[in-house]
């Protein structure tokens, strides 16, 4: 008979650790040596980093089952803050400044700085703080909040291509960290993290890949992952090293399939997220605190 | 591990008679190294050899079939442990759990469930066809009459789950014409088994303790003459499924270990009492290299999910889903038509063109060639941008179409409001509704030519 010897594969380098927030409450993601759940053959300090995201507005069509949680509080965001991190355990949350989308309210960076500064306050989770995804707004918008905000170790997102500079600088001066985002596809995800690494300090950077809903393009998501991974690991690239961040609570919940049932919806969430954490991601932002609640129960 | 052409080429009788139709025998063994050429072909070879050849030449992992006709579930064959590397070839099994000990409207429910079941989702049929039926009353009869009604009111492929060997393998017969997959085989049953199971010609379902407890029975399967196994190495919850299953498929693809060349099987089913945390650990050991997941839910909302991240996981990269570029005419518009632009990620346009024809107003559904990425991406890469749709403007005449100048792009696309504006002078650039559910509505209270 042949003799089997289990074929590990121990890998000599980690994935960044990433530290965001601050004081007691401030949380590690990424670190670890091998790939995801892979305790046997390698070591993974941190379990996935699982944020609740609120919004500085009230919600607009969101769909009956994810708003039900949060009905008594979505008027306010410090209301809703808080409930989030005191009666669903939400470890860190993920404030988005819908406010100041220049297609919507288009309110000042100011005012987005103002009521940031006003919920970091008022929680002492650490914070993801996400602008409105249109480049020039989000250049004004995230500096202001770094200012605003300065020595909280925010978490700001997304900084592209065409305003890592401005952004990832006011972050340097006032401590805070930031989200790399390029969209599905490693090549662009490298050159960013190569540019942002000029100045910025590694360790302080987390990628978005950009993330897609079960059936709605999850698989190239997955598959992104996974390769920026293995760039990281099994290739050494250090600038692919850095942990990696999914957002897609909001597309779980714009599809049919999660509006038509409560439990579909929460499964669809759920099995996006668990599916992203198994290609290799370090945190995720949730929408429904069932879902969050699920994946925990999993993988924590 | 897949030989190389010079390995082959060393065993060959080295003659370069060319009867084979290549014109030397090195020729014939590089065609062989890629799958080109049989070994057949070649008239010469010692029958020995040509098993020896044919062991070192089979896929690392073995394809296994069970079930028969329509249902025929095929999994094995694997290449690779990243789907970007490659592809992954065969979808898992999803099975619906019966126990003869379930109330009989349960089981009825099951057995309807499984009949009925068919997802039509944006052009992709998802079924499920996989049945494991559980020895759980000690009554040999109650088995049997499962076993015998699964068999007779369903046609689909069935996996016998039976500690009592002797009631396993009576089962088996009752169904053998059906391929079902029979479980355990172990290491203390596998002496009654063999025979039992070349005279049925059914697959086995091999268990042990661990990984190690695996290969001890498999190999003493396989020197029996016994080719078609799923292997469960007694994992009990995901995160050691995760290991076995990972450390299995390794083992078989990149050491070329026989002993564990095989797919394996999960239950989910027996190791979370939670129905929610079962769906989960089911779509986690299914990612993770489960040829079979075992699950006891028939609950269509449970279900979904899981067939669709089954379908996702197992598309193949290197050909993205796409549809051809052109200006899609959808109901009978004219020339005060709405006009709406997506990518041709296959998708994007099941969902667009889905919404317009439910909201019952023709419009023109120009589907710009992104190579199938979807809107953002293909933004990002230049093949969703101004210049490309304004190209594609030009190349399909949509200004001929319609009289208005009207323009209405996907509501996710903020950032090609701008850059339209300049690409199209004369063109009033909507942003659409961010999801696609909201067309119909969008259009009835918006729309005005």
């Amino acid at each position: 008979m042949m003799k089997y010897e289990p074929p590990l594969e121990k890998i000599s380098v980690n994935i960044r650790e990433t530290v965001v927030g601050h004081g007691e409450k401030a949380l590690k993601i990424g670190g670890e040596n091998t790939l995801p759940f892979h305790f046997f053959e390698g070591s993974l300090p941190n379990p996935p980093g699982l944020a609740l995201e609120i919004l500085d507005t009230e919600p607009e069509n969101w769909a009956p089952s994810v708003l039900e949680p949060f009905e008594d509080v979505v008027s306010d965001p410090v209301k809703w803050a808080k409930k989030c991190v005191e009666v669903f355990g939400a470890e860190m949350l993920c404030l988005r400044l819908l406010s100041a989308d220049p297609m919507g309210k288009n309110g000042s960076a100011e005012e987005a700085a103002e009521i940031t500064k006003i919920v970091a306050d008022a929680v002492d989770v650490p914070l993801i703080v996400w602008g409105t995804d249109m480049e020039e707004k989000d250049a004004q918008v995230l500096t202001q909040v770094a200012r605003a905000c300065s020595g909280k170790n925010l978490l700001l997102a997304p900084l592209v291509k065409g305003n890592y500079e401005e952004i990832a600088k006011a972050a340097m001066e006032h401590g805070h960290a930031i989200v790399a985002q390029a969209s599905m596809d490693a090549n662009l995800t490298k050159e960013l993290n190569i540019a942002l690494c000029k100045f910025f300090p590694p360790e302080k950077i987390v990628i978005d890949p950009t993330a897609s809903a079960l059936g709605y393009g999850l698989e190239y998501t997955f598959s992104i992952i996974e390769e920026i991974k293995q760039f990281g690991l099994a290739d050494k690239d250090k600038m692919m090293q850095m942990p990696i961040l999914c957002d897609f609570g909001g597309d779980c919940w714009r599809t049919k399939e999660a509006k038509e049932n409560r439990e579909q919806g929460i499964l669809w969430e759920a099995i996006t997220g668990i599916t992203f954490i198994l290609a290799g991601a370090n945190l995720l932002i949730l929408r429904h605190p069932e879902a969050l609640k699920l994946i925990k129960e999993m993988v924590v | 591990m897949a030989l190389k052409g010079a390995e082959i080429m060393k065993m060959l009788p080295k003659t370069n008679c060319k009867e084979c139709g290549y014109a030397t025998c090195f020729a014939f063994a590089m065609k062989l190294a890629t799958g080109g050429a049989k070994l057949e072909d070649c008239p010469y070879l010692d029958p020995q050899v040509k098993a020896q050849l044919e062991a070192a030449m089979a896929p690392p992992i073995k394809l296994v079939t069970i079930g028969t006709g329509e249902n025929t579930l095929s999994i094995g064959e694997e290449q690779v442990m990243f789907r970007h590397e490659k592809t992954f070839f065969h979808e898992p099994g999803i099975a619906i759990l019966i126990s003869d000990k379930g109330a009989e409207s349960e089981i009825e429910e099951k057995l309807k469930h499984i009949n009925t079941f068919d997802f039509e989702r944006i052009g992709q049929k998802l079924r499920i066809n996989l049945l494991a039926l559980c020895f759980e009353s000690g009554d040999k009869d109650k088995f049997q009459a499962l076993v015998k009604k699964a068999y007779q009111t369903t046609e689909a492929a069935l996996i016998l789950i039976c500690e009592d060997t002797d009631v396993l393998f009576s089962a088996a017969a009752l169904c053998a014409d059906r391929k079902p997959l029979v479980y355990p085989i172990t290491n203390e049953n596998m002496n009654v088994a063999i025979p039992k199971l070349k005279k049925l010609g059914v697959a086995a379902g091999v268990k042990g303790q661990s990984i190690d407890a695996v290969v001890s029975v498999t190999s003493d399967l396989k020197d029996a003459g016994i080719e078609d196994m799923v292997l469960d190495p007694g994992f009990k919850n995901m995160l050691e499924g995760i290991r076995d299953q990972t450390l299995i498929r390794r083992a078989a693809l990149k050491k070329g270990f026989r002993p564990l060349g095989y797919p394996t099987i999960a239950f989910p089913c027996f190791m979370y009492p939670d129905r929610f945390q079962e769906t989960l650990a089911a779509a986690a050991l299914m990612t993770k290299y489960a040829g079979i997941v075992v699950w006891s839910q028939a609950n269509a909302h449970f279900l979904l999910p899981l067939l669709v991240l089954r379908f996702n996981i197992f598309s193949d990269p290197r050909r993205p889903m796409t549809v051809e570029e052109k200006a899609y005419a959808i109901g009978n518009p004219d020339e005060n038509s709405p006009v709406l632009i997506s990518t041709n990620y296959a998708l994007d346009y099941f969902i667009v063109s889905a919404a317009i024809e439910e909201g019952n107003m023709p419009a023109y559904l120009c589907i710009n060639n992104t190579e199938g990425l979807g809107v953002m991406a293909a933004w990002t890469s230049g093949k969703f941008n101004g210049e490309a749709i304004a190209e594609f403007f030009k190349k399909y005449g949509v200004a001929d179409k319609v009289k208005h100048r009207k323009l209405i792009i996907p509501g996710v696309a903020k950032k090609l409001v701008a850059e339209l504006e300049e690409e199209l002078p004369g063109w009033e650039i909507i942003l659409g509704p961010l999801e696609g559910s909201d067309i119909p509505k969008f259009l009835s209270e918006q729309w005005k030519a």
